[in-house]
């Protein structure tokens, strides 16, 4: 059932890719699981860095959201600073999915989030008090964070 | 107006069958139940019944659903709405029964809204086969799918709605607030589609999780905490009078538990009392305390000395320092004359000791409590094995001395009342703990005391080999009776004094919001 909905999510997907984004199989035998090259947005701390995003969608997809993670390292109030570089809000998380909800609407999410965190909703919470108090501060370690991980 | 104390008298009058109820009985009281005045004079000089008894009532799970069906049928008749929306409003506003009238008669639209009950677009919900249909879960296009749409119109075919349904309710344990699978739809799956969808097993697990929210959603109702017990038990005390209240609540299954934090019963000791003890037999700090009323630091290298010898000449097994155990001052300084430590009377010294004394003897009165505590906690549970054989015991009496089933039953009596005391005496120790020292002190440590006596004497009996059982029946009833009388006696005062906030803590009791 999940294998019919995935496929055609995917392959309209590259039909019509979203913009800034570059979506690819790891292994072509394991359609649960994609990579994601993400432009960090223009106008946001992340530009002219390109982010490596990880999609596992779980055999109860699409009853069960996916979970979305940064491969690139990155400095964002909605990101974990750790090796998993994990994601939980807004539509990733378990109650709030509803399964007519798609992967282009998760994706262009986590692009929304780019361009704007949400620090009140924030796992790094030193992060989201300095997007909050001192964002001149924050613009500059998330910029210089693009520059040593995120280079193309 | 708290309109929980408003709903709460509408909650009594509605009588139906009631499956066990407290000592005296009636709930009728309660229709005067005012806002301040929770347990008001009035109410306490009723004959029979004392200060520390609380009304409640138990309810099994068709009294739940009954009691449900029943607040649904009524505002359903004064909103005209059918009764499955008016479950899904009910359960929306926690069972606010007046708040959900009030807010319906200001504006129907935004309610029925926010409750997932927006404007209909479709009318009786069936399962349909419609042409072309793809279903945006699934991408299953094949003719002749069986497909569902709530009334809001979102359509799905009837696999993806079951599986979602089943995921819900099974993973998740959700009931009330299943909502349309269309992302940014907040309508709610009523039952009638729930019924229509889904298999037996999962409808009656759908009952259970919706009759599971009507008692969480209410603060005059609770689940009895007794593994395995489906009955919950109403009781009108509410949070802020739980300085001034213990209410014990005894379950149809026998549980005797407080309704107030549904911990197993701990008259006479108020809940935030019970919370403060347990926490502080649970920290370390204890130990802390131990360590500080029976050890040193070596004033050079800080490591923890404990003396083991009687001589005051100290030497440090890790630094080599050599110091006088009494003023801790260097040894080489003392001379020949240690046994008369000169030093003693320092400033310094004085200090020292004075800390040292102090903690001693707030660790001795501790353990004072918790010795005494902890005794009865573990002589209950020896009782409690002793009760298992109880039934081995009354079987071999009546075989042996030819009385009968009936006339044996005094064993079984005596043995709930150990229980029951040794629960009440265990905390009473835990209380006075906490109790500052007045004249009320005085007398509850008599009426402990007498208490405590009939207790221990009791419990001796009930050990005596069973050929001796028989001639001790009478003394043992008449003690059973007369422990039951202590209990009463005491517990009576203590709530009396917790009602009128004549006991003097050196804690807080008010509990948190």
């Amino acid at each position: 059932m999940a294998q019919k909905r995935i496929a055609k999510e995917y392959s309209e997907l590259q039909k019509k890719p979203l913009e800034g984004m570059k979506i690819s199989l790891p292994s072509e035998a394991d359609m649960h699981q994609w990579q994601i090259l993400i432009d960090g947005p223009k106008g946001s701390p992340y530009e002219g860095g390109v982010f490596t995003l990880h999609l596992s969608l779980p055999t109860e997809y699409p009853f069960k959201p996916p979970t979305l993670s940064f491969k690139t390292k990155i400095y964002h109030p909605n990101v974990t600073n750790d090796d998993k570089g994990s994601m939980c809000l807004g539509m990733l998380r378990a109650d709030e999915w509803k399964p007519s909800s798609k992967i282009d609407a998760v994706l262009s999410f986590a692009k929304a989030l780019l361009l704007e965190p949400q620090a009140d909703d924030a796992v790094e919470g030193g992060i989201a008090r300095e997007y909050k108090e001192n964002k001149k501060e924050f613009v500059k370690n998330a910029k210089a964070w693009t520059k040593q991980y995120a280079k193309r | 107006m708290d309109s929980d104390d408003e709903f709460m008298s509408g909650l009594s009058d509605d009588g139906f069958e009631q499956a066990h109820d407290s000592d005296d009985g009636s709930m009728a009281d309660d229709e005067e139940f005012d806002e301040d005045a929770g347990f008001s004079q009035d109410k306490d000089l009723k004959p029979g019944k004392k200060a520390y008894e609380v009304d409640f009532k138990v309810f099994s799970p068709k009294d739940i659903q009954s009691h449900q069906d029943k607040q649904i049928d009524e505002v359903s008749a004064i909103l005209g709405q059918p009764s499955e929306a008016t479950a899904i409003l009910l359960r929306h506003l926690r069972w606010n029964k007046e708040r959900l009238i009030e807010t319906y008669m200001e504006r129907p639209e935004s309610v029925l809204e926010t409750a997932g009950l927006g404007p209909e677009s479709v009318q009786t919900p069936t399962t349909k086969v419609i042409k072309g249909f793809t279903c945006e879960i699934c991408c299953e296009d094949t003719p002749g799918l069986e497909t569902y749409a709530l009334k809001c119109g979102h359509r799905y075919c009837v696999d993806c709605y079951r599986q979602y349904l089943a995921q819900k309710i099974k993973d998740e344990g959700e009931a009330a607030r299943i909502q349309c699978p269309t992302s940014g739809c907040n309508r709610i799956v009523d039952s009638k589609s729930l019924d229509m969808l889904v298999a037996a097993e999962l409808k009656s697990r759908y009952q259970v999780l919706l009759t599971r929210t009507y008692v969480d959603d209410k603060d005059n109702l609770k689940w009895c905490p007794a593994p395995n017990c489906e009955y919950a038990i109403e009781c009108g005390v509410k949070k802020r009078e739980l300085n001034r209240i213990v209410p014990t609540v005894a379950c149809a299954c026998e549980h005797r538990f407080c309704f107030g934090c549904t911990l197993h019963d701990h008259q006479p000791a108020p809940c935030s009392l019970v919370k403060q003890w347990l926490k502080k037999c649970e920290d370390d700090s204890e130990t802390a305390n131990w360590i500080s009323a029976n050890t040193k630091e070596c004033p050079k290298c800080s490591s923890t000395i404990e003396k083991n010898g009687g001589c005051n000449h100290m030497t440090c097994r890790k630094c080599k320092h050599e110091f006088c155990w009494m003023c801790m001052g260097l040894w080489s300084e003392h001379g020949t004359s240690w046994y008369n430590c000169n030093r003693f009377e320092e400033r310094s010294g004085l200090d020292g000791r004075d800390a040292q004394a102090k903690s001693r003897q707030s660790l001795e009165r501790y353990l004072h409590y918790y010795n005494r505590y902890a005794n009865h906690e573990q002589s209950a549970k020896l009782d409690k094995d002793l009760a298992s054989k109880t039934n081995v015991k009354m079987k071999s009496l009546a075989s042996t001395s030819g009385m009968s089933w009936i006339e044996v039953e005094f064993l079984k009596t005596a043995s709930q009342t150990l229980q029951t005391c040794r629960q009440t005496l265990k905390w009473t120790y835990a209380f006075a703990y906490y109790l500052q020292r007045n004249n009320l002190t005085e007398i509850f440590e008599d009426n402990q005391k007498d208490f405590e006596m009939a207790v221990e004497s009791l419990s001796e009996m009930f050990e005596k080999p069973t050929q001796e059982l028989a001639a001790l029946k009478v003394d043992m009833m008449d003690k059973t009776s007369y422990c039951n009388k202590r209990r009463v006696i005491l517990l009576d005062d203590t709530a009396q004094n917790l009602k009128t906030g004549e006991w003097k803590f050196n804690v807080d009791i008010t509990m948190g919001p």
